[in-house]
């Protein structure tokens, strides 16, 4: 579903950081490991189309994202990829559904009220739905992300240190419901963390490493 | 969620910090357009009052007092002058002249003055009767439309006039009683709040008041019978009567260009002790003096709407930075840069359209209180629910002060760097 191939990349003045060939099937869950500062969100804004490839190639579900041009790739980041980031940003003027059915719109599809609403009771948090997402707890937001990151059955899902704030029992809880999610929409899911109690539960990983 | 919704969601999240932006917005279009609204109706109503009058002649005084007066009626007599004096002009072989239509004023009902004149006055504003017929005896009247439609006289209708040009109960001539002979239709200029009789009859009631006797229309006095003489409404008759007075005459050349006419309201002036003077350069004498407080006031406007513009810039601006991650979020949902770019300017327009709302409608609802105002005062009808077409002007420049206002903060947005934005923690 996802896969890289020589992945490199240098940021003005730095040195080139050249990642390991990652490979990830739809259904799958692949951990990205690293320490801080060896590259893992750039990784991951790469493989999320955020930051233009310099060299090498990321190909999405038969897509290779480095060869789309900038507003191809605004449409197809949309459509093909979700995405989870550590802090979890919102449009604080809409409510908590809202956010979720903009994600749609955004992303060019019908906006659909109803699966978005579905989704947010699969997540537990249906109740919120018409609350102003500002008077959401962290633990709530986070679900609502995850509910964005889904509502368009992405190929590829990626998330970004999504456990690293969270005691053993609700880290584990957020990464079944990830996974679980990410199975349900046939999305492959890509973990990218330095929480290392992830390590042993996600037997699919790679692991980055300052050169 | 089109980016429409988004953009007005935006705006009404934190309306406290745009109504300072919206309200000067709307106070720089509300006085632009307030000042198009008095303009074009002062404007209007001056130009059609001309009617192709080229000179005035009246008693010594304010030559703009008589022409506000002659032609406007919206200020009192410099005096009278005595048909004797007057006796060249209304004479029907002048070389120059093509109409000479004498004035009598001194009498009104309900604050409409009642003109003495000749029927060459309807003509003059090209008036039509609606109902009834133009006056031809003593006493008899046709009153204008909006006469007509403020005291509900009709066609065989009497009343009793006051002195004066403001109703007064105390000023009443009880013993003259008009009688409504006809009703013209709406013309939009000064003909609609007259009410035209013979010069005859402002005599006759002025006649009674001096010589302190009540008598009845139609009596006997001073060897003068009315009963079995009416006056017509030559300028002929006029003559007849050198020791009358009346207030003046309104003159139409027989050619503009013509040398002599050029002179003749100067050999008025210099020679008669009667005074001349041409409605033209007197009310653009008055358009100049109005004018410096108009000017003003749209400088001030337009100073205002300026302002307002750059206030908008500045709540946009900082309600982007405050929203940067936001918008790199939009844009990690799907959005591309012409999309953000059209969310910013679209609150910059939507921000300008409240605003050129509200302005629109404060400066009809002004305009309207201010016509209420002209109208008891003057008599004058304006009216605030008129829409011109310069305020589609308005409405443009409006927009495109607000899309100039959102134009730098919509190319600041466009341009985030997302992954930068995003890897700030």
């Amino acid at each position: 579903m996802i896969s890289t191939n020589n992945l490199t990349y240098k940021y003005q003045g730095g040195v080139d950081i050249l990642f390991p060939n990652i490979i990830c099937e739809e259904k799958d869950i692949l951990l990205i490991l690293g320490t801080s500062g060896v590259g893992k969100t750039t990784l991951l804004h790469l493989l999320g189309g955020i930051l233009t490839i310099q060299k090498g190639s990321v190909n999405i579900a038969g897509t290779e994202i480095n060869k789309l041009s900038d507003a191809g790739l605004d449409t197809f980041r949309g459509q093909n990829i979700g995405i989870i980031f550590q802090q979890n940003h919102f449009v604080d003027a809409l409510t908590v559904l809202e956010n979720v059915v903009l994600a749609q719109s955004l992303a060019g599809k019908k906006a659909d009220k109803k699966a978005a609403k579905q989704l947010l009771d699969r997540l537990n948090i249906g109740h919120k739905s018409d609350k102003n997402i500002k008077d959401l707890s962290q633990g709530e937001k986070q679900r609502v992300a995850i509910a964005r990151a889904l509502i368009n059955q992405p190929k590829l899902i990626l998330a970004d240190e999504p456990t690293s704030a969270l005691d053993d029992i609700n880290c584990q809880e957020v990464l079944n419901l990830l996974h679980e999610q990410a199975k349900a929409a046939g999305s492959a899911l890509v973990v990218v963390t330095h929480d290392t109690r992830l390590k042993d539960k996600i037997a699919n990983r790679v692991i980055l490493q300052t050169l | 969620m089109s980016i429409l919704q988004l953009a007005w969601r935006n705006i009404i999240k934190n309306p406290l910090n745009l109504l300072m932006s919206i309200i000067l917005f709307g106070l720089g279009v509300g006085l632009i357009s307030f000042l198009l609204l008095f303009n074009s109706q002062l404007k209007e109503k001056f130009d059609k009052n001309l009617a192709e009058i080229d000179l005035v002649v009246g008693a010594k005084g304010s030559p703009l007092q008589m022409i506000l007066c002659s032609m406007y009626h919206i200020d009192n007599p410099t005096g009278n002058i005595p048909i004797k004096k007057a006796a060249p002009l209304l004479k029907d072989l002048h070389p120059l002249i093509k109409k000479a239509i004498p004035l009598s004023l001194g009498d009104n009902f309900k604050s409409f003055r009642i003109v003495g004149t000749n029927h060459d006055l309807v003509d003059l504003y090209n008036g039509k009767l609606n109902d009834g017929a133009l006056w031809t005896k003593d006493f008899e009247v046709t009153i204008g439309r909006s006469v007509a439609d403020d005291t509900g006289l009709k066609v065989g209708d009497k009343f009793v006039s006051s002195h004066g040009f403001n109703e007064d109960d105390d000023m009443s001539h009880d013993h003259s009683s008009f009688m409504v002979a006809g009703i013209l239709e709406g013309t939009g200029s000064v003909l609609d709040q007259l009410i035209l009789t013979n010069t005859a009859t402002i005599w006759l009631v002025h006649e009674h008041e001096e010589a302190g006797v009540e008598e009845e229309a139609g009596q006997t006095h001073e060897g003068h019978d009315h009963s079995d003489h009416s006056h017509d409404n030559s300028n002929a008759d006029l003559l007849n009567h050198p020791e009358q007075e009346i207030t003046s005459v309104l003159i139409q050349y027989k050619s503009r260009t013509n040398f002599q006419a050029l002179n003749f309201g100067r050999n008025i002036n210099e020679n008669s002790d009667m005074q001349a003077a041409s409605p033209a350069i007197e009310i653009n004498r008055l358009y100049n003096m109005i004018g410096v407080g108009t000017d003003a006031l749209r400088s001030l406007a337009i100073l205002i709407a300026i302002v307002s513009a750059l206030s908008i810039f500045i709540s946009l601006f900082k309600s982007m930075r405050e929203r940067k991650y936001e918008l790199a979020l939009i844009r990690v949902l799907g959005a591309g840069q012409v999309k953000v770019f059209a969310l910013i300017i679209l609150e910059g327009l939507i921000l300008a359209l409240i605003g050129f709302v509200i302005g629109t409608i404060l400066s009809h609802i002004g305009m309207e209180l201010v016509a209420k105002h002209l109208k008891a005062d003057f008599r004058y009808s304006f009216t605030g629910w008129k829409w011109l077409a310069e305020e589609w002007i308005v409405f443009g420049v409006a927009l495109v002060l607000g899309f100039v206002a959102a134009l730098i903060p919509a190319i600041q947005a466009a341009k985030t760097d997302i992954n930068k934005t995003l890897s700030e923690k």
